[in-house]
């Protein structure tokens, strides 16, 4: 069962300079809630940004982590 | 003759109408929270829409996200393209960007949030509910 600070490492590990916050939303272990703030954002569409985000995981949205809901932000 | 009649199917649903919105569930009956906002915003902007549930049949989910590259649903095209899914439709209902995007007025009272699943909208939304079956 993926964990919130798993998530949160993966972004971050992926995607470097940004900074996430992940929260599991239900407790249950497959909802989660994050903000990500990262620099490969700027420029980019709100579409190509959770796209990247979504990308860290890949099948596995839709999967073991049944909902990932994002709020991205360009660094400042 | 294509060998992939569903993503045919979805492919052309979403060429042939300006708004549509792939969700769980039907506008009137959304079976997850997420599909339930994203209908909730587009009726407060009283914008017609088609919908396909892609709960009934596993092969509309899969070949709709092979065409978007989008893993989640719902998932709101507007004219052929992809604008979101429930995230990003509430966040653009709230700045006023989804209105813009469907080319209707913004409402003259929009809420500070997006509206909740259980406001009625005045006129109901042209559904097309699974039509891709």
């Amino acid at each position: 069962m993926p964990r919130a600070d798993e998530l949160k490492t993966r972004i971050e590990t992926s995607l470097p300079g940004a900074s996430a916050q992940v929260e599991d939303w239900t407790g249950g272990g497959d909802h989660f809630r994050a903000t990500v703030v990262a620099p490969q954002f700027t420029g980019l569409s709100r579409i190509a940004q959770h796209r990247l985000v979504y990308d860290v995981f890949g099948a596995e949205i839709g999967g073991p982590i049944h909902a990932l809901s994002l709020t991205t932000k360009t660094a400042e | 003759m294509s060998e992939n009649p569903v993503r045919d199917a979805i492919a052309g649903a979403i060429a042939e109408n300006k708004t549509i919105l792939f969700l769980k569930g039907t506008p009137d009956a959304p079976a997850c929270g997420f599909s339930a906002r994203t209908v909730a915003a587009l009726q407060a902007l009283e914008v017609p829409f088609a919908a396909v549930d892609v709960l009934p049949d596993p092969r509309i989910r899969q070949e709709l996200s092979a065409i978007s590259q989008w893993p989640t649903i719902p998932q709101l095209f507007v004219d052929g393209e992809l604008v979101g899914g429930a995230d990003i439709v509430a966040e653009m209902y709230e700045t006023g960007e989804l209105s813009a995007v469907l080319g209707v007025e913004a409402p003259q009272d929009a809420p500070d949030e997006a509206p909740g699943a259980s406001q009625e909208p005045e006129a109901p939304p042209l559904q097309i509910e699974n039509r891709l079956l």
